[in-house]
């Protein structure tokens, strides 16, 4: 199917990548479609809202850059897109990126993961239950303190 | 707005199946201990308000689509 994004234009897409939102993002309950794209600059997607070409978000894995994260978000809620725990292998795994004029200043939320069960396409935005993820997590900074730990 | 004065250990219902009870009360800090069905979602009102504010942030930063290239 071919679909309008926000980032390329007219766009072919697989149905497959459609992913419904049964409440929307936060901020953004009304909308419900959206489309799981590659970026073309990895490690980067976008998730396009089939209903306003405008809307788009930037993902990213948060794994890349904390390798620890566990949103520990409610299991129940996770039970509620027929997803049995955090490590279940249904799962995908996203963080909203907010990238500033000076893009070394981008950050990504690990309060409010976005959570794809990938075998029924559905996703939802969560709330960590851990203070120690915020809304704001430096990527630049948190990929060079991975790699000082790992050298 | 309804407003109930309550004391400690106190509770309010609300509906058929929320119940909402004053736990502990220290100075300017009160406990509340909430019982409700799972289909209620119960957040701190600040954190669910920073991450729909951060998503509007991340949808406008992202008006150029250009996206930085990352040293992985």
């Amino acid at each position: 199917m071919e679909i309008m994004t926000k980032a390329y234009g007219a766009v072919e897409i697989d149905e497959k990548q459609v992913i419904h939102f049964p409440s929307g993002l936060l901020g953004f309950e009304t909308l419900r479609e959206f489309a799981l794209l590659d970026a073309e600059q990895k490690p980067f997607f976008w998730l396009q809202s089939l209903e306003v070409e405008q809307i788009a978000f930037v993902l990213i894995n948060p794994l890349i850059f904390k390798p620890d994260y566990k949103p520990l978000v409610i299991e129940d809620e996770l039970q509620d897109l027929g997803l049995e725990n955090e490590e279940d292998e249904k799962i995908l795994l996203f963080s909203i990126v907010t990238i500033p004029a000076d893009q070394k200043l981008m950050t990504a939320n690990l309060q409010g993961p976005v959570i794809i069960n990938k075998d029924i396409r559905w996703g939802r935005q969560f709330i960590s239950t851990s203070p120690e993820w915020k809304v704001r997590h430096n990527i630049m900074e948190e990929l060079a303190a991975q790699r000082n730990n790992s050298c | 707005m309804l407003i109930l004065s309550r004391k400690k250990d106190e509770s309010i219902i609300i509906g058929d199946n929320i119940e909402i009870s004053i736990v502990d009360i220290k100075g300017d800090h009160v406990k509340l201990g909430i019982k409700a069905p799972r289909n209620v979602k119960v957040y701190r009102q600040e954190v669910y308000a920073a991450i729909q504010e951060q998503n509007e942030e991340a949808l406008k930063s992202v008006s150029e689509v250009t996206l930085p290239e990352l040293d992985l």
